[in-house]
């Protein structure tokens, strides 16, 4: 491991690290536009420029790998200057129309000239002219005015997506970014390159203009689009609800996490974020003639209870969803333990295959199956699984059907059959965010919060657990399922409703020996894996 | 005159053709090297200080010293004949009249280095170069000097011609090499180094054309001659093209330590219709430029850095009095913006920001502190990119600049050229 002096300060990084890496660890920050972790060095934008001891030019940070005693100065007059005249080339043919531009408050434009330009302009030429609001593909959109090169976005497409749509045309100040003859930026991950071009010249057609960035907030959360649980930031405008008609969810980004997605998420997750603010349920409702009746949550909850209890444990069926968290199946769990009910599953088959490729898309839709699997939301000996249970309403073997999240309506069985089973059953009880087949025919409807409404942790395919946390309150009356669960198994005397899904946690790590020894705080920002992964046996 | 080594064949007949590439001393120096090691023959070029003379002067045998020992890689040859650089036309005289002495240099050179492939990437422009040059490699093929087993040595040697499609930049040796490799001809960072990881990640020789033409006699005759035609750090002749206001324009081969005045007044016959000298550029449009009172000068790489310029290709653009300096500059201003490859913020925005100042300037819109921006841009670039493109730009900006300051002041001032009373030049923005 190299050991090295940056601005007096010496550290030891790992070998091959670059100089602007090496930096950020001593908490120095260099600035760059070309370079991104996650792509090869390009070295074009010149604004990582630092002075090395016995070496009479200054060197640009990112091609330059960390070696042993070098001494390097980020903070000289010379480095200075640099970064001033590299500011003042990028801006000079820039538009600075900063007032109607989406990038306006996250740009890096705007955030190096206050902290590394701050000269005068001078330019007084007519600037080179380019393309403007040019589509790219679904997603995406350019301003080549407003791109400084930096090639970013090309290398994105070149390396990590290797699909080569986007290419650097023309020469000198007239090049621009573009689309190959006969190209459209609609590869899967398309998006990303809106994170990563540093300006306003890539935007995402379907958040800009809708919310000025610096309105927004933030919270850390996990996709719940596939089992891959890339971690994403959750961007939320609760301050100007009448911008984007009220949505309230403006845009998903993702999160670094290199255990996971690294630096990229999937445009179906990125853009999988309408049912958080579309089509809820957001009061509870009780069937009455054929028609849904509002009704209060005391009134919801009572009517659950005296259901429960009027029906034998054979009589009734529980179908979980991994599209819940770990505590919310361990509440189930052990809502069938109380209720002695054996019937309990978790899985319906997708309507179709999901796709998937060798990057980050799982075909498993479903943020938490491995959650369900561990905890073991199974049938107990002898209880029906799901499909069982759905042809024991169709005898009327069953008679009260509990079912979160699916749509068992629209899911991979003969849809005839399944309607047969609902319209046979007595009691058929649905708890989900959103309205669909379900709510249709369900006699009691408990809307539930969102996966951005709650706290929480989902385990993702190869056995990561990981948190979710509330980014917005729930919608309307809606209550995060744990909540729900908690009421539930209180009524029913089997212990007192948790406050927090932490607690539900705790129970859950002494009760599953998959999750034992975590805790909320250990898994922190990149999550743990679950012991039997973590200590290599076979499932 | 001294020897003439180079052009030695320019004026015979069919100087072209196998036939008479033979019959004038041809491939002899092959023979010879294949009867030699290949350490041998780099260390004759060691003693031949044989400098580089694409444009960057450097010395050839340390060049190939950088090729690692122990790479399982195959090691690449590039023969760089895009000759762009503006006042240079010397790789292309080579190229036609003396096609052979490339074949034979290369094959020279590519036996020494251990390579058996070798790239030839001719300026796209030069069809007829290209035409004589292929004609020649067709030749040399049938007569066993090219290919397999070559005059029965056992040596093998393939070689791909490829030629350019008119970009300066793809004659930056790593420009080149991305344009060989398919891409977009962008420059790469340094390091690696060509030597190192050069075309198609492949260890890699670049060579200028007139540098391997020399290899032949520095093989027959000895590293030592050729050393003693030179100075200390430099040896042999070179190739001068001149152009500009002379009586006699075109190619000459001197000695290395000639003069750039006996250059211009002696070989080149001096100013045309009487006029007075006004300005010297020594070493193609990159080079700084030179007063009339500075051109008693040797011409090797040291003495023209010596002298505040460079040797560069040794493109020598002379300028009479009638020359406006700001409209000269103006017009190396719109190629060095045309030509940025754009890959770098500092040359891609401030070549056509430079462009733009001098167009205003000529056009009678200059501002009094025109030329200390110009001078204060080119200095805030300087040293900052990925390749020497820009330096070689910015060589232009400060010297004439500096240089002739008055006459740019006189522009702004007056809204029109001194040297040219009441010419205003206009429409200049349309790049
Ligand atoms: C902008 C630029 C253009 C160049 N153009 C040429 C060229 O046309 N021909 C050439 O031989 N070298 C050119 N060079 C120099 C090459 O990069 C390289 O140094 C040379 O080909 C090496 O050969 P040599 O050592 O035999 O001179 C150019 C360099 C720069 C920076
Ligand atoms: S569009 Fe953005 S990411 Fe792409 S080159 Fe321009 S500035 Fe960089
Ligand atoms: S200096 Fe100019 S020509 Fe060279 S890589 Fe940079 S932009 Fe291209």
């Amino acid at each position: 491991m190299p050991r090295l002096t940056i601005d007096g300060k010496e550290i030891e990084v790992p070998a091959g690290a670059n100089l602007i890496e090496a930096a950020r660890r001593l908490g120095i920050e260099i600035p760059h536009y070309c370079y991104h972790p996650g792509l090869s060095i390009a070295g074009q934008c010149r604004l990582c420029m630092v002075e090395l001891e016995k070496n009479p030019r200054p060197q640009i940070a990112c091609n330059m790998v960390a070696m042993d005693g070098m001494v390097v100065h980020t903070q000289t007059p010379k480095v200075l200057e640099t970064r001033k005249s590299i500011m003042e080339f990028h801006l000079i043919n820039h538009p600075l129309d900063c007032p109607v531009c989406d990038q306006a408050g996250e740009c890096w434009l705007q955030i190096y000239y206050m902290k590394h330009g701050l000269y005068d302009s001078r330019f007084v030429e007519e600037k080179v002219h380019k393309p403007k609001a040019v589509p790219l593909g679904p997603h995406v959109i350019l301003d080549a005015e407003r791109c400084i090169l930096c090639s970013r976005c090309t290398r994105f497409c070149d390396e990590i997506t290797k699909t080569g749509e986007l290419g650097i045309f023309n020469r000198g100040d007239h090049s621009e970014v573009g689309l190959f003859p006969g190209k459209v930026l609609d590869n899967r991950y398309s998006g990303n390159v809106v994170d990563i071009c540093p300006v306003g010249a890539l935007t995402d057609r379907d958040f800009r203009f809708q919310v000025r960035v610096w309105y927004l907030d933030t919270q850390k959360s996990v996709c719940p689009g596939c089992s891959r649980g890339c971690n994403i930031e959750i961007h939320s405008n609760v301050r100007r609800p009448h911008h984007a008609q009220g949505r309230r969810v403006a845009r998903l980004k993702p999160r670094y996490n290199p255990h996971v997605n690294d630096w990229w998420i999937c445009d179906a997750g990125r853009y999988g974020f309408g049912s958080i603010d579309q089509g809820r349920i957001t009061f509870p409702q009780l069937r009455e003639g054929g028609l849904l009746r509002e009704v209060t949550w005391r009134e919801a909850l009572a009517l659950l209870i005296d259901r429960l209890r009027a029906y034998g444990p054979d009589e009734i069926g529980l179908l979980a969803s991994p599209e819940m968290t770990n505590e919310e199946l361990f509440l189930i769990r052990r809502l069938a333990e109380t209720l002695g009910v054996k019937n309990l599953d978790f899985q319906v088959p997708p309507r179709e295959p999901g796709d998937e490729d060798d990057f980050l898309l799982r075909a498993d839709k479903n943020p938490n199956t491995r959650g369900a699997e561990a905890i073991g939301l199974w049938p107990a000996d002898r209880g029906l699984d799901a499909w069982e249970m759905l042809e024991a309403l169709r005898r009327e073997q069953l008679k009260c059907l509990w079912v979160f999240h699916h749509d068992v309506t629209r899911c991979g069985w003969p849809e005839g059959a399944v309607l047969e089973a609902l319209q046979a059953a007595q009691c058929l009880i649905y708890t989900g965010s959103n309205v669909n087949g379900m709510t249709e025919r369900a006699h009691l409807v408990l809307p539930a919060a969102t996966y951005a409404e709650k706290e929480g942790t989902f385990t993702n395919f190869e056995g990561r657990v990981q948190r979710i946390r509330k980014a917005l309150p729930p919608l309307g009356d809606s209550r995060a399922d744990w909540e729900i669960l908690g009421e539930c198994l209180e009524a029913l005397n089997a212990g007192p409703k948790p406050n927090r899904p932490e607690e539900v946690f705790r129970a859950l790590a002494h009760a599953v020996p998959a999750f034992a020894g975590l805790t909320y705080r250990d898994l922190g920002e990149y999550g743990l894996m679950l012991r039997e992964v973590a200590h290599g046996a076979s499932r | 005159m001294a020897e003439l080594l180079l052009m030695r064949r320019f004026e015979i007949p069919d100087s072209h053709t196998l036939r008479v590439y033979r019959e004038t001393g041809g491939y002899q120096g092959l023979a010879k090297a294949f009867g030699m090691t290949p350490v041998a023959i780099l260390d004759a070029v060691k003693r031949s200080n044989l400098r580089g003379l694409g444009g960057a002067g450097f010395p050839t045998a340390v060049k190939w010293g950088f090729l690692p020992k122990d790479s399982p890689k195959p090691r690449y040859l590039v023969v760089n004949a895009d000759e762009g650089e503006p006042g240079t036309f010397k790789d292309r005289y080579l190229l036609e009249r003396d096609p052979h002495a490339l074949i034979e240099g290369m094959t020279i050179a590519a036996y020494a280095i251990g390579s058996h492939l070798s790239f030839v990437y001719i300026r796209g422009e030069y069809i007829k170069p290209f035409r004589i040059f292929s004609a020649a490699v067709h030749e040399a093929y049938e007569a066993g000097l090219l290919g397999k087993g070559i005059l029965g040595s056992g040596f093998d040697l393939e070689v791909i011609i490829h030629r350019g499609a008119g970009a300066y930049i793809c004659g930056e040796e790593t420009g080149l090499i991305s344009s060989l490799e398919g891409k977009k001809g962008w420059p790469k960072l340094k390091p690696p180094f060509p030597a190192v990881r050069g075309a198609f990640d492949c260890p890699t020789i670049v060579n200028n054309v007139e540098t391997l033409c020399h290899l032949p006699h520095i093989i027959t005759l000895g590293g030592q001659w050729f050393a003693a035609l030179g100075t200390k750090t430099q040896g042999g002749t070179r190739m001068y093209s001149v152009s500009g206001h002379v009586v006699r324009p075109g190619v000459y081969e001197l000695p290395v330590t000639a003069t750039l005045r006996e250059l211009i007044e002696n070989h080149a016959g001096g100013m045309p219709r009487g006029r007075r000298l006004k300005a010297v550029v020594p070493g193609g449009s990159s080079a700084q430029i030179l007063t009339a009172d500075e051109i008693d000068v040797t011409m090797d790489v040291d003495g023209l850095r010596d002298a505040g310029t460079m040797a560069g290709s040794a493109g020598v653009i002379v300028m009479d009095e009638s020359t406006c300096i700001p409209e000269a500059l103006w017009v190396l201003a719109r190629f060095y913006a045309h030509e940025s490859c754009g890959q770098c913020t500092p040359c891609r925005e401030s070549t056509g920001w430079v462009e733009k100042i001098l167009a205003r300037i000529l056009s009678g819109k200059g501002r009094p502190e025109d030329p200390d921006n110009l001078l204060d841009i080119a200095r805030r670039g300087a040293g900052t990119t990925i390749c020497a493109f820009y330096d070689g730009a910015v060589n232009p900006y400060l010297s004439y600049v500096e240089k002739f300051r008055s006459e740019f002041d006189y522009h702004i001032h007056h809204g029109e050229c001194d040297v040219q009373p009441g010419r205003v030049v206009t429409g200049l923005g349309t790049r």
